[in-house]
Formats: structure tokens, sequence, C-alpha cells
């Protein structure tokens, strides 16, 4: 069986830009919530002092990873902001010094075995980079007999961004160190990174780093949306299929972004925490597109300033333009999940208007899971939850891949979201319903 | 704020839409209606024009009157119009090729709720209607240039009243006049050259799939050999290839897996051998993709894609 994809646009336009520091920016905002699961605890108040590298935030729970500083400077207050996704998250605002004094603690922890790595993970603040932000302690934290294929996520297989692509270019021995490690702490049989074959530089060179490393494989793998998605990517290399309910290490395998993992191993080599991220800077509405390195909690605007703007940005995505998420405002930051920021100009901002479906059945031909999404969305308007929940929509990673197949242009990808939530909400009533009907019969049988 | 325009993902679209579909449509129907004037006559032009002109016309006044969005920009009623003209007899009076048009876009596409919800063809259905309705002149067949209908012929009859009746005066047309359409026939079904290049050129711009026309036209071939008829006569003749490539690929009223366009498919091509070979119609195209139409909820229900991943409970 062949996974289905859409052939979206590449447009790597910045794949031979090699990432250039941007200047300190006056004054950053660092959100709590950059991970999926609980935000951080803010651990400075206004008035400190902080350091690059100086945790400003622990970890606020198991689910949950601390946050650093990228700059020197002064906390000037914590804030309420409403962030892209529509919910409030509290800020650090940090007054930048422009010295970016390092901090006298950092120095690299002590990694003796499994625990120990995965608590440096756990203290390094990283988070899924692929985008999806998920504490990545928590998906190490393993029992490693379990583990039988370490997957390396080197895809990129969203329009645009080249940040991973510059990390296997730039920082190639920092993602097979970071495998090695993994493979010191894990019994896995193989080791593998995935690289769509639009990246064939990548590919060569991560062969070449990779060179001695027993068991550690690249795996080019054909340019088709979603080729990076966690599920398809660890069918495309291992052939298991990850069932409904089920986490990859149900099958035996981890998937790590290449990004999160250099990272990681930067780390571990040197104590300095994931504070800076690698950030594509494209679309129609950039002048001169490129990478760029940025302080996490950067403002979007201090970066588009910084490689400056052809015309007035319409709409500004944090990610790529498959799954990427639309800024209200530029005054957005850097998050430590963000991999790119494009800013379109009105005539790529401008959203399609929608017409009848006209049952062609595209959606359902570049469904990577086999979905229906056309069946999903007459579910959805009618009501029906039984019949959304035989059509899997829970399976839905929100690809966008019906979306944009659409010659109708229906908005699949957000009425799948909404059938999600409907579904949800059902269950929920159902399971409520059960356990009233399960207690009153305990009653009875009391009398 | 500063006046972001905000929406969920995607935020890139493939370049088709239902207008560039409908177009390309039109463009793979351009060599029939070239084929039509050329073994009919400028009469097979004013027929097109007729059809297309009333069926845009009647979309428009339909939506107007219900207060809907006008949606004839969409072309789809333009390729209805279109596609029934072509499976219309050059000798058809005007009104009745306009009314077949009004019956199509009326009946069988705005009263169901207009694009996309169908449950059958309407070029397909609005002539079957008018066979019952108009059944002399629906089946008046004009000689076409280049046919050896003898010269002062009124009529001709189709190669497949040839093949299936006693009675029936002409002698058969070459293989190469059944091809490019010398013969009697609907005026835009006759030329298969002419009907295999519009198929090749929407199978090549991903408008339709092989899967429906291959299983349809290879049902044929296979049945009617099997049967003793002429296969290559059987498959060339009548309706059956503009009927496998734009009428029975109708994303509509047809299944949208490649399993379910087989087996609609091998249905039409079933039922058509069906009436083809026993029964009182010497052509079946039209009604097996009819009555595949309704069977289509059924097919599309045994075909679900079962998801990735996805466990019964």
């Amino acid at each position: 069986m062949k996974l289905h994809g859409i052939h979206a646009p590449h447009r790597k336009n910045t794949v031979d830009s090699a990432p250039t520091r941007l200047p300190v920016p006056p004054v950053i905002t660092v959100p709590m919530s950059m991970n999926i699961g609980a935000p951080a605890k803010p651990v400075v108040k206004p008035g400190d002092e902080v350091k690059v590298g100086q945790m400003i935030a622990e970890a606020g729970g198991f689910m949950s990873a601390p946050i650093y500083s990228g700059v020197s400077g002064k906390v000037k207050r914590l804030d309420e902001i409403v962030s892209a996704n529509g919910r409030f998250d509290t800020v650090i605002v940090i007054e930048t010094d422009g010295a970016q004094t390092m901090w006298e603690g950092i120095k690299p922890p002590v990694v003796t075995d499994k625990d120990s790595f995965v608590e440096a993970v756990r203290q390094c603040g990283c988070v899924g980079l692929g985008g999806a932000g998920f504490p990545t302690s928590v998906k190490l934290n393993v029992d490693p007999d379990r583990v039988h294929n370490i997957i390396i996520n080197g895809a990129e297989c969203e329009p645009y961004i080249t940040s991973d692509t510059r990390t296997m270019i730039d920082s190639a021995d920092d993602v097979i160190y970071g495998a090695q490690l993994l493979q010191k702490y894990y019994t896995a049989d193989r080791i593998v990174i995935g690289i769509e074959d639009n990246k064939p530089q990548c590919v060569k060179i991560m062969q070449e780093a990779g060179k001695g490393v027993p068991s550690f494989e690249v795996a080019s793998l054909p340019a088709l949306y979603p080729q990076g998605g966690e599920k398809v990517l660890i069918y495309n290399t291992t052939g298991e299929i990850v069932p409904e309910g089920k986490l990859p290490i149900d099958v035996g395998a981890i998937v790590i972004n290449c990004t999160t993992l250099a990272v990681i191993a930067k780390y571990i080599k040197t104590g300095m925490p994931l504070v800076e991220k690698v950030v594509t800077v494209d679309g129609s509405a950039i002048a001169n597109p490129q990478n760029v390195i940025v302080p996490v909690g950067t403002p979007i605007q201090n970066v588009l300033d910084f490689v400056g703007l052809k015309c007035e940005p319409k709409k500004v995505l944090y990610g790529g333009p498959m799954m990427g998420t639309s800024v209200p405002s530029l005054e957005a930051p850097v998050m430590k999940n963000t991999n790119a920021i494009l800013a379109f100009d009105a005539k790529d901002a401008e959203d399609p208007v929608p017409s009848s479906c006209i049952r062609c059945g595209r959606c359902v031909a570049h469904c990577p899971f086999n979905l229906m999404p056309a069946a999903i969305e007459s579910a959805y308007n009618n009501k029906e939850p039984e019949t959304l929940k035989a059509l899997k929509v829970n399976l839905c990673m929100e690809c966008g891949c019906c979306s944009f197949s659409c010659p109708a242009r229906r908005p699949l990808v957000q009425v799948n979201k909404l059938a999600k939530a409907m579904l949800n909400q059902y269950n929920a009533e159902q399971k409520a319903a059960a356990e009233k009907k399960a207690a009153k019969e305990k009653e009875k049988e009391a009398v | 704020m500063d006046n972001m325009i905000v929406s969920v993902n995607p935020h890139v679209y493939a370049k088709d839409t239902t207008q560039t579909i409908m177009r390309d449509v039109l463009i793979a129907l351009f060599p029939a209606v070239i084929a039509s004037i050329v073994f009919f006559g400028v009469q097979a032009l004013l027929v097109e024009v007729v059809c297309v002109a009333v069926a845009v016309a009647c979309e428009w006044a339909f939506e107007k009157i219900c207060g809907k969005p006008i949606t004839i920009m969409d072309l789809s009623a333009a390729v209805t119009g279109l596609l029934l003209a072509l499976n219309l007899p050059v000798s058809i009076p005007l009104w009745q090729a306009a009314f077949g048009a009004f019956v199509a876009i009326i009946v069988i596409k705005q009263f169901f709720g207009g694009i996309g919800q169908n449950f059958a063809n309407p070029a397909i259905t609005a002539r079957v209607i008018m066979l019952v309705a108009f059944s002399g002149a629906m089946t008046n067949w004009v000689p076409a240039a280049f046919s050896n209908a003898p010269v002062d012929a009124v009529t001709a009859a189709t190669p497949l009243a040839l093949l299936g009746a006693e009675g029936a005066e002409g002698t058969l047309p070459t293989l190469a006049q059944m091809f490019l359409g010398a013969r009697g026939g609907s005026m835009g079904e006759t030329s298969c050259l002419a009907l295999l290049l519009g198929g090749i050129y929407l199978i090549y711009r991903k408008v339709i799939s092989w899967h429906t026309p291959v299983a349809f036209i290879g049902t044929v071939l296979v049945l009617t050999a099997l049967l003793g008829q002429q296969p290559l006569y059987q498959v060339m003749a009548g309706g059956l290839f503009i009927g496998a490539f734009f009428m029975a690929t109708d994303y509509t009223t047809s299944p949208p897996t490649p399993a379910g366009k087989l087996i609609f498919g091998v249905g039409c091509g079933l039922i058509t051998v069906l009436i083809r070979v026993w029964g009182n119609y010497p052509e079946g195209v039209s009604f097996s993709i009819l009555l595949m139409n309704i069977l289509n909820p059924y097919i599309c229900d045994w075909t679900k894609t079962k998801p990735f991943g996805g466990v019964q409970a």
C-alpha cells in the first residue's frame, strides 16, 4: 500500500541561505505555552536581571518543558496575551541590554544512563521542533527495550521551509552525535533518517556524516507531502502502521525531528539549552528570503524589519503554508517550535471563495490516511456524530491535503477540526451518560 | 489590529478549480465538435449553440428566481448543454433540442439542488427523456458525409441497427469509417478518433482517471467477443466512446474511488451489451449509464476507503 499525498510546490528558495544572526531586538516577549501540555511557570519577576541561557520558567508539570532566556537584560513585566491559537497566555517581557552576557551556570550535563539522558533532554527545554511542540523528554521517557526503530525526521515536506535542511547542512555532526546518544541509551535495531529526495545534498551530507555509525541509514523518500507526518514517516521507513489511539512506541518507533536532535546534542556537549531558533523567512511579501537565527520570544515584526518587506504583509504564518498558523498581529513572538515565518502579499493572503462540492473525489484520493473529507463534511453539517465516528475523523492529522486539492475550495480542514471537536464532545457525553446509568443501577441494587 | 487575514490551514491551493475542470472538459469536447461539423454540416454547430445557450440561460434564470448564487461561470451548464447536443441527431428540431437542455438543467440538475447534487447525469437523462418523448426525431439518422450511404439517401441506419436487425438497409461502414466518424449516429458520438483525443486529454490533465473508460469499453469488447458479436464494431459503434469518456466519468453520479470506478465501468459495459444484444433498442449506452447512476450510492458504500490505522469498534 502506498500512502497518498500531494505534490505541493516546493519553493525551497532559501536552501543556500546560511543562517545569519538577527541583531538583538530591544525587547523579547517569551510565551509560557510553547509546548503541548502544561504551560511553563515563570521563575523570574519584574526587575530581575537575566542572562543568555538562564532559566526564566520551569516546567509546569510532567508534560511540559522549562524555558531559558535567549538574551541578557532585565525582566520588565509579566503580561497576558492572546496567542495565535486564540488562548490566553502568560508572557515574560525582557528588555535586552545588547551585551548577550552568558549565564555563569552553563555547563554540560552529566549523562551516564538513559534516565540521566532523559533528564538532560528535559533540562534543555526541548519540544518537538518540527512544529508539534510535544515535550521531547516525554517522548523519550520510554522503556528502551521497546524501541526497535529510531526515526530521525529530516523530511521537511512543507513548502518554503529550509530550517531543518540547514540543520542537516550546518550541524550534521550534532545530528549524528544525537543519533549515537539515542543508540547508546535505547536498544534500537535501526536508526534511520528520512529525507525527501528534493534535498539530495542533505542525503549526501548525512550519508557522509553517518559513515561508521553502526545500523545508521539514510532513507531518501519521495517528495510527496506530508512525508514528514509522524505516522506517514513511520510507515514509509518501517512499514509499521500506528493503530488508532496508539503511539509510535506501540509499534516500537521513536520519531524525532533532526533539529530537535541537534539541539539536544548541542546541550549535552556544551550545556547551552534551547534559546534560539533558525527561522526561514520567506513568502511573497518578503524582499530577501533567508534563514535567520532568532532568540525565542523575538516579535515577528523585528524579524520582518531585518529581512525587509516588499509590501505590507496581509497574512503572516508560523510555519509552512500547509499546516502553518496565521498570526493576528506582528507582535506575536517567535516560539520554540517556529521553524518559519512566511509573509504573504494581499493576493496570496486572500481567502478562496468556496463553491458547491462537485464530488470529484480528490479529497479522498489525496488523503494520506484514506479518510473521506467530503463525507465528513456532510456528516458534520447534518450533526451526525455516529457517522463521524464511523468515518474516523479522529485520525485526521489536519495536513491540509484535502483542502489543497479541492477544486471547489471547500474548507475541509476547518470542518475536520470542528468535526473532531463535535465527536469528542459526543464521546464525553456518551461516557457520562453510561456512567450515570451504571451508578443508578448500582443504587437500585443496593436498595 | 494590523488588518491581518487570519484563516485555517492550508494557505496554498492546487491550481484546479471547478471552472478549470469544466473548461478542460469543453476543450476535450472540441475535437468532437469539429467532427460533428465535418460529418453533419453547420446545422450541427447550430444545435450545439442552441443547447449550450439554453442550458446556461436556464441555469442563470433558475438561480436568479430562487435567489441562489449564480454559478454559470463554473461552466458546468455549458458542459451539460454541449454533451446533450453531441448526443442528438443533427436533424433534431431546434425546439426539441432546447427542450432537452431545459429538462437537463432545470429538472435533473437544479430541482435536485444544483451542481454536485443530482443523482443522475443531466445530459444522459435528458437524452433518454427525449428518446421517449420524440422517438421519431431522436432516431432519424441523416447520412454522414464521407459515409457509404447512397448519395440520394435521406436517412441512414446506424451501424448498430445494421448489425442488429434484419431488414435494415445499407452496407456496414468500414472500420476506418467507424473510427473517423463517417457513419450514422448522434452528431458527436460517431468520431471515435475525436472522442479518444478528448479522453486522453482529460486523463492527461487528471480530470478523469482511466478506470471507468477502460472498464466500460473493455467489458463491451470482451463480452461481445464472447457472445460472437463483432467486438471492434461494437466498441466503436453507438455512443460508447462519448459515454465511457465523458458521461460515465461524471463526478457527481459516479464513484470517487478506483475500485468503485471499475465496478461502475464494468456495470455500464454489461448493461450496454445486454441491451444491444437482447434488448429492443439497438443502443444501450445511455440506459446503462443511467441505471448505474442509480446504483452509484450503493457502489460508493461498497467501496468506501479503509482509514489508515483505523480500528473497528
